[in-house]
This record gives C-alpha cells, sequence and structure tokens, in this order.
C-alpha cells in the first residue's frame, strides 16, 4: 500500500503535521485488552452499580422503569438498523425512513398534533428546542415557565435562552398545579413562549386547555412536555391548545440507561411545519411510480441553510425512536389505554397506602396517573435522604427526593409507578417507608438528646 | 435500462406501514391484572381531562409486528454488510462486545437518579472515559453531558459566552472557515453570534491574510476541524491560534476528523481551547441510522469554571476512590439536557479505548491516514483525469475529489455518481460537501477495511466513470437494483405528506 502511495512510510504521510505538533510519545491511556478482559471489566463496574434489577424501585422524577418487551432488542440490535448512517442516499435506506414515517405517525396519533419530526435529543433539550422555534417565530423577548416543569428542562431551557437572549420568568406552582393567576399575570404581549408539563413535576395533572386559554390572546407559543405513557388516557396536547408537544420518549421502550440514550419527541401544528428543528421523513414516489420515503423540508435544515437553518441539530436519536415506535406498536391502540387505566388503579391505591402511615401526608390533592409527592414527618432534605437509605438498605428504593430540586418542599418524596411494580411491590414499600420513618424519628430524638 | 432488467423482487413488493396492516382488536401487548382494588376511573380522572378517543395506534399481533419491522430493515444498506465511505461521519466498524457490556442490567436498568453512592461503577466509568478522552484531545477538563456534535459545538459556544462574558465582555462575531459542517454556523446563530466566514488558501488551509483582517476585538470565537474538511492538516494552525488569541477570543476544535490524528497530534497541543468529540465517529457508537451519539467536549484550565454541571469528581479515601457528582457550580453555563448525558454511548466508547488502548488509538489513525491515501492513490491512478483531487497531493483520513471533468466530458454528475455506486453495492461517498469544492465527493475509508474492499470500491468508481463516457445515461437514470430508484424530492417538499393518513 505504501508503494501505492509512493512513500516510504506511514510517518511521512503525517508530514503535513508541523514537527513541533507531533505528540512523540505514546498517549497516557493504559494498552489495549483483548475482548474477555474488557467485558470483566465492564462487568466489574456494571456490579457496582444498584439498578432496577437490583431493588424495587419507586425512582422516576422523569425516567421510569417501564417493562421493555424483548422484540425491542432484536429490532434494535439488527445490523439493518443498528449500523446505517442518517439516510443521505434514501433508495438505499427506505427501512429507516419508512421507520421515521411510521414513527412520526405514531406521535402525531399520540398528541394530536399533525405534524411532528424524526426525533430529538430527549426530553429537556426538546423543550429548549421549542423555546428556539418559537423566538424565530415572533421574535418576542420572555419565556413564561411553570414551576411544574422539570428541573433539568427549565434549566437546560436557562441554558439556551441566555445564548439567545430572552428572559425566563417562572410561574410558581400553588396546591401541586401551576397557579393560573400567576400564570395569566406573567403572559402579556412581549411572551414569546409559554411552557408547561403534563403531568407536573410534582405528578399532578394540570388543567392543560386552561393554562393554553389564557396565552391565547396573547403571541405566545404554547409549548406542553408530556410524558408519553399516560396519553392513553390523558386530553392529549392537540385537543387542549397545545402548539407544540414535547417530552422525553425513554417511557416508550428505552431503557434507563443511566439518562440515555432515548430520545425527545416534537409534535406541532401545521402553522409551525417549516419551522420544525431536526429531520424529517415524507412519503413520495420512484421514478417508476413507487411508493418511496425521502427526508423532506431539508431547507429548514443546518446543512442547507446552515446561519439561518431552524436548528443545529444533525445527529439525533433514530434508534431510539425506532424503539419508541416498535414499543407503540406492540402495546396498541388498546393497549396503552389499559396501561393508563393499570397506573391510574396502582397509583392511586400506592398514594392513599402510603399517605395512611404515621408520619407521611400526601403533599397535595390533585389527580395523579402516575407519580406523586408525599411530605414526610423528617427533618428536611437530609432526613429524608436519610429515610431513602434506610429503605434501599431493605431492597427497596422509595423515589426521589424532592427537596433537592424544590427547596419550598424540603421533606417531599416523589413515588412512581410503573407496571412493573406490584401491589405486593408497593405494599413492600409501605412496609419499609414506616420502619424507615420509626427508625429516622427516634434517630432523630437521639440526635436531639446528644444536641 | 430497468425495463430491460426487470424489477427486482423487493422492487415488486409495495412498502406497506404498520398503519395499514393488522386488523381491530389484535394485539402483542398483555397488560398485568391491576391488583389493587378497583376505584371508579372517572373518581380517579374526571372526564374533563380524559382522552376522548383512544390514540389511532397500530393493532397487530407480535409475529405480525415482527415481521413487519424485519421486513422494513432489509431495504436498508448498513455498515455490517458493505463499505460506507462517507466522508467526515468515520464509518468505522462497530465492535458487537459494546452492544453486550452496554445490556449489562448493572449499566441498562441503572436509573439516572440513583444515588452516587449506589452508581460508583458507572461514575467511575465516567470519570475514566474523561480522563482518556482528555488526553487524546491535550486538554485537561472533560464534560460527557451533550448528546452529540452539534449539541457539543452548542456548549462550546455557550462556554466561549461565558468566559467572554465574566470578564465583562460582550463580543458579536464567530468566525468559520467556508469549509466548515453546517452545524458550525447554525450553532453560532442559536448561541447569538453572528457568523463570519474566512476564506480557503489554495492550499486547502485557512487564508491567513483573510483571517488577519476578520479578527478584532468583537471577534468571541474560531470555529475549526483540523483536518479540515478537505481531508487536510492546516500546518499554519500555530499562526492561527496566535491571531485568535491575540484579540482575546477562544479557538474551537469541531472534533469531527479527530479520527486522523488520535495518537498522533493533539487540538489542546496546536492552541485549542474548547473540543468537542463525536463518539459516534471516532469511538464506534453505532449511527443507528442518525443516531444516538454523543458529543462529549474537552476544554482548557480557563474555560473550566463554565462547564455544563453536573461534574463528577473523585476523591481518594482509606477504602478507594469515591466519585460523586458535583452540582455547586456557580459560573456553569449550567444543563444542556437531562440527567447525565448518553450514558449507553459512553459505555461502548469506553469499552473500544479499554480494547485498543494507547497503542491502538494510534494504530487506528495511522491506518485510517494510510488506507485514505492508499484509496486516493489508486483512484488517482484509476481515474485521476474525470476525478482530480481538489486539493493538495496527500491527505489525512478523508479526501475530496471533484467530478467537474467528467460533468464537462460526459453530462455525468456527482449525484449520478453516487446513485450508480448503489447499483455497485457501494455507500456513495459524502457529496456535494465541503461546499467550497464544484461536485465534491469526500472519502473516508476509515481504517477498518481491508485492501481488497478499497480496491473493489476504486475499480466500481473506474467502471462507472469508463460506462459515463460511452452511454451517460445509465449513470443519469441509476440506480436500477435498490428497493425504490430515484425518489421525487421536490414533490416530497412541495406538498408534503409526513404521516399516514388518517383511516
Amino acid at each position: 500500500m505504501l508503494a501505492t502511495i509512493g512513500v516510504a512510510s506511514i510517518d511521512e504521510l503525517f508530514e503535513q503535521v508541523p514537527e513541533s505538533l507531533r505528540l512523540g510519545r505514546e498517549l497516557d491511556i493504559p494498552t489495549g485488552l483483548p475482548e474477555q478482559a474488557v467485558y470483566a471489566h465492564l462487568r466489574d463496574l456494571a456490579a457496582r452499580n444498584t439498578s432496577a434489577e437490583d431493588e424495587i424501585t419507586f425512582l422516576g422524577a422523569g425516567m421510569y422503569d417501564h417493562y421493555v418487551p424483548a422484540i425491542i432488542d432484536m429490532l434494535m440490535g439488527r445490523s439493518e438498523f443498528l449500523t446505517p448512517y442518517t439516510p443521505y442516499q434514501p433508495e438505499i435506506s427506505q427501512g429507516g425512513l419508512q421507520v421515521m414515517f411510521e414513527y412520526q405517525t405514531a406521535i402525531s396519533e399520540l398528541t394530536g398534533l399533525p405534524v411532528s419530526n424524526a426525533s430529538v435529543y430527549e426530553g429537556p433539550s426538546a423543550v429548549a428546542a421549542a423555546g428556539y422555534l418559537a423566538k424565530l417565530a415572533n421574535g418576542k423577548t420572555k419565556f413564561v415557565v411553570s414551576r411544574g416543569l422539570h428541573p433539568h428542562s427549565r434549566e437546560t431551557l436557562l441554558t439556551c435562552a441566555h445564548g439567545y437572549d430572552i428572559e425566563v420568568v417562572e410561574v410558581p406552582l400553588r396546591d401541586g398545579v401551576t397557579d393560573p393567576d400567576a400564570w395569566a399575570a406573567a403572559i402579556d404581549g412581549d411572551t414569546s413562549a409559554v411552557f408547561f408539563q403534563q403531568p407536573n413535576f410534582l405528578g399532578a395533572v394540570e388543567d392543560a386547555k386552561a393554562l393554553a386559554d389564557i396565552a391565547k390572546d396573547s403571541p405566545a407559543v404554547v409549548v406542553g412536555s408530556y410524558d408519553p405513557i399516560p396519553l392513553g388516557i390523558l386530553a392529549p396536547p392537540g385537543e387542549c391548545g397545545v402548539d407544540v408537544a414535547v417530552g422525553e420518549g425513554q417511557t416508550l421502550g428505552n431503557r434507563l440507561d443511566f439518562g440515555g440514550p432515548s430520545f425527545g419527541f416534537f409534535a406541532a401544528t401545521e402553522a409551525y411545519l417549516r419551522r420544525m428543528p431536526g429531520r424529517i421523513a415524507g412519503e413520495t414516489r420512484d421514478v417508476d411510480g413507487r411508493r418511496g420515503f425521502v427526508l423532506t423540508l431539508q431547507t429548514r435544515e443546518q446543512h442547507i441553510r446552515r446561519e439561518k437553518a431552524t436548528s443545529n441539530i444533525c445527529t439525533s436519536q433514530a434508534l431510539n425512536a425506532l424503539a419508541g415506535v416498535v414499543y407503540l406498536g406492540w402495546l396498541g391502540r388498546e393497549g396503552l389505554v389499559e396501561l393508563g387505566e393499570l397506573l391510574l388503579q396502582r397509583t392511586a391505591y400506592a398514594r392513599e397506602r402510603l399517605a395512611a402511615l404515621d408520619g407521611v401526608a400526601a403533599l397535595h390533592e390533585q389527580p395523579v396517573v402516575r407519580e406523586f409527592a408525599l411530605a414526610l414527618d423528617v427533618d428536611g432534605l437530609e432526613g429524608v435522604r436519610r429515610v431513602i437509605g434506610r429503605c434501599q438498605d431493605a431492597g427497596v428504593n422509595p423515589g426521589y427526593a424532592l427537596g433537592q430540586a424544590y427547596e419550598e418542599h424540603p421533606t417531599g418524596l416523589l413515588v412512581a409507578i410503573t407496571e412493573q411494580r406490584t401491589r405486593a411491590d408497593i405494599d413492600r414499600l409501605a412496609e419499609v417507608l414506616e420502619q424507615a420513618l420509626v427508625a429516622e424519628r427516634a434517630g432523630a430524638a437521639a440526635r436531639e438528646v446528644r444536641a | 435500462m430497468s425495463e430491460m432488467l426487470g424489477a427486482t423482487p423487493m422492487q415488486r413488493e409495495p412498502a406497506v406501514t404498520i398503519f395499514e396492516k393488522g386488523a381491530a382488536g389484535r394485539r402483542a401487548f398483555v397488560a398485568p391484572e391491576s391488583g389493587v382494588p378497583q376505584r371508579d376511573p372517572e373518581e380517579l380522572l374526571e372526564p374533563r381531562l380524559r382522552r376522548r378517543t383512544p390514540a389511532a395506534l397500530p393493532q397487530v399481533s407480535e409475529p405480525e409486528l415482527v415481521r413487519h419491522y424485519v421486513r422494513v430493515s432489509r431495504r436498508n444498506f448498513d455498515l455490517d454488510s458493505g463499505f460506507y465511505p462517507l466522508g467526515s461521519c468515520t464509518m468505522k466498524h462497530n465492535p458487537r462486545l459494546h452492544e453486550r457490556v452496554a445490556a449489562l442490567p448493572g449499566h441498562a436498568r441503572l436509573h439516572p437518579l440513583q444515588d452516587p453512592q449506589h452508581a460508583q461503577g458507572a461514575l467511575e466509568l465516567m470519570w475514566n472515559l474523561e480522563q482518556a478522552l482528555g488526553e487524546v484531545a491535550g486538554l485537561p477538563h472533560v464534560a460527557l453531558q451533550p448528546s452529540a456534535g452539534s449539541h457539543g459545538e452548542l456548549a462550546g459556544v455557550l462556554l466561549t459566552r461565558a468566559y467572554h462574558e465574566a470578564r465583562g465582555e460582550h463580543r458579536t462575531k464567530v468566525l468559520t472557515p467556508d469549509t466548515a459542517h453546517g452545524t458550525n454556523p447554525a450553532t453560532v446563530t442559536m448561541a447569538g453570534y453572528e457568523v463570519v466566514k474566512v476564506g480557503t488558501n489554495p492550499d486547502g488551509g485557512v487564508d491567513i491574510d483573510d483571517l488577519r483582517s476578520k479578527v478584532d476585538d468583537q471577534v468571541a470565537c474560531l470555529m475549526l476541524t483540523n483536518p479540515n474538511t478537505l481531508g487536510l492538516f492546516d500546518p499554519n494552525i500555530e499562526e492561527i491560534a496566535r491571531l485568535v488569541h491575540s484579540v482575546g477570543a477562544t479557538l474551537y476544535y469541531d472534533g469531527a476528523n479527530l479520527n486522523a490524528v488520535m495518537g498522533r497530534s493533539r487540538p489542546g497541543d496546536m492552541g485549542f481551547d474548547i473540543v468537542h468529540y463525536n463518539l459516534h465517529k471516532s469511538f464506534t457508537q453505532p449511527h443507528g441510522g442518525g443516531g444516538p451519539g454523543a458529543g462529549p467536549i474537552a476544554v482548557s484550565d480557563r474555560i473550566e469554571p463554565f462547564l455544563p454541571r453536573p461534574v463528577i469528581t473523585r476523591t481518594e479515601t482509606p477504602d478507594g476512590a469515591v466519585f460523586d457528582l458535583d452540582h455547586d457550580r456557580p459560573q456553569s453555563i449550567g444543563r444542556l439536557r437531562g440527567f447525565q448525558g448518553n450514558y449507553g454511548v459512553f459505555v461502548r466508547a469506553y469499552a473500544y479505548i479499554c480494547s485498543l488502548g494507547s497503542d491502538g488509538l494510534r494504530d487506528a489513525s495511522e491506518i485510517a491516514v494510510l488506507n485514505a491515501n492508499y484509496l486516493l492513490a489508486r483512484l488517482r491512478e484509476l481515474c485521476g483525469e474525470d476525478l482530480p483531487l481538489a486539493f493538495g497531493e496527500r491527505c489525512m483520513h478523508e479526501f475530496v475529489l471533484s467530478s467537474t471533468p467528467l460533468k464537462k466530458a460526459t453530462g455525468v454528475r456527482t449525484l449520478d455518481l453516487a446513485k450508480r455506486l448503489l447499483d455497485h453495492g457501494f455507500h456513495p461517498p459524502t457529496v456535494y460537501f465541503p461546499l467550497l469544492v464544484d461536485e465534491a465527493l469526500l472519502i473516508e475509508p476509515t481504517e477498518t477495511e481491508t485492501k481488497e474492499t478499497m480496491d473493489a470500491f476504486a475499480q466500481a468508481l473506474a467502471e462507472i466513470v469508463r460506462e459515463a463516457h460511452v452511454d451517460p445515461s445509465i449513470a443519469q437514470n441509476a440506480p436500477y437494483t435498490t428497493p425504490v430508484r430515484r425518489l421525487d424530492e421536490a414533490a416530497a417538499a412541495k406538498t408534503p405528506v409526513i404521516r399516514q393518513p388518517a383511516a
């Protein structure tokens, strides 16, 4: 090969690199290992994590331990889906493009909105992407954000909005849901977009239609961040006056994976079709009249429009979106509703059961569909953390310490339900939590005596 | 020609979506018994808040679902089946070990909000990956959070902004060369800056005089790829860095082309302040037909305080190292997404680095450059007249040909060459990029391809060029053997059908 090139050594090929910039030493990285040794190392690291396989977990707060059907592993592992690049050559990418088209259809059905792209990175960055859409669409100067929006979504929006200089105003919660009066007061003629989450971070179902209605007389784009699973039973954003519905797609057939990769969905009304970020697959015909699919409306995108693009996104989450559409097909029309009703019943049971424990109260009384917030009678966030630790020692992860993100709820505990958490699991949680609270309060009393 | 050949079996099979299959009542999912006392559903969730009509999702059995998606998958070309010399995309082999280790429940079923005490393995893995990536780039501080290259770019430009703001400066412009990836200018706008283009000199590098005339105290940053998208290492990089730093601006490295220089040369040593990596390019994360990826960034000391949060910390204790997540970063630009990033991608990239090690990473880049130069030499030998190299004599890990002479002689364009390559069973190179080369073909073979594969590709391209001189219409009407033939993209954009029409 060197002779064909006409050089004597590989070093000669690097002569373009100035002498002073050649590393001239080995990288300070361990030398390579054979496959078995790498497997063993990665297995040992995995063994030092406590996964949902190792404990009964009620941890949610944005990602949930739903069952991932076996066909998803099989299909995601197929070379034909796993190893191609973005479908730049449609004639040999019909598989991926058709999956995108089907995915867009599924998301459109789920949200009740006519337009969906082929995925964005994940939930919180999808919220930020919706903000950028609004900014480009109306050029106004302010985002109004419900405090019920996931803290990571709020922070991501803030990070990105700072880049293009938009003010972000937060609206507090009242009785567990977005305070409608404060919401109305915050929205005005300078509002570029308003953001709420359904169900919100405290698990409460918002009156999405009422929130959207309030924004109707302003220029604001109404953005709803939705958990897709309860959409089997909750009114879809398209029927509530939401302009852009986004959300975290992990619950649709994707693993927890310590936070990713999953996907973000992004759906909108017809008005925003040509302002959408990311890839969109469209149907067309080939020269012989056969049905086929292509990436379409590409004049929105960075590789064509460059600095005038609607977004900079290029690689997104196609494989994870595949898992999403397969999962929705697996659940099917009736299955999504049945799953929603199942979670509704179990969540109601769990909230009632836990709130009846000594030292536990419901943090709000709003309707809940898959997650709910409790207030524990303990000493602040640290008390909650100790209670969680005690429960984990007993093999149950009771949920998320709300005080980390909501200083107004220092003793809050957010408990999530999936179809993998049975009544026996919920009863076990009640038992473990009760014991942990007794121990915590005994410990607190002992600490007081010492003090 | 297609009439002569007749339609292939796959062409005769019409595309039918999952929404056009199945029948009412069919399903795969069986809901578990709720097991709890049943309450009136409308008491738990009042009708006002409820969905009235179920989403019109498919109604199919599991066998139907499996058969549908397996058949659909066969309408894709993929890296496991054939050569994929897509320039700037680094389509190297995806080891299956990585899928196996990423699927271990300790990784795959780990909740992102698990207490760090119970996620020590994951945090150690991320820490180790940060150390290795930092060493490859020659920059000490790494943040793994961004989800793809363009997301890393956004992080980088927002870091630049935070850096200048912390010094009380509000700069307005970011420079990008005219060879830049489209994501660069798009990112600059998203971060609130104006894009200023810098020209390319006759050797394919940054036009230093043009740069000098545009560098002033309003410039926040210069974004650069090195080697650039022409596959050339810019020998003036130190001078470029000096110019950019002389006005207090930062130098940003788009890591799309890092596969050329791992273990040979480091962006940090070249003077770059901020680097992003594409773990789905140089570090083998399978591309998945358009993601997932990950776009970690590495930065110099002066940029470190602004990194996205949380950052991973490591503390030595008598019982060994303890890892944690530090959210208390007052100067941080904040989050760019939820949780800690695409951890599953980190697992694969880390497994790759463990497999190759320091020597293997350097070998990978050396062979990538060797392969690119070999394929370039073969193509110049076989069709150099019709498809000349756009710039220079040699290349790094990729190179750009221009088919302008062929187009003049035969009317066959780069697009036609690409489409005809499909009939030969090859994925075409990147076409019409970089923009400054007329009729460009950007070719990147990567280190994982054999000499035989590259020889076969060169022969195929030479055959297509020969054929073009005899009968240009063959390439102009190609492809003939793919599941569908040329598609009407204009019609798709004019009257968009982007979902299955409701029944």
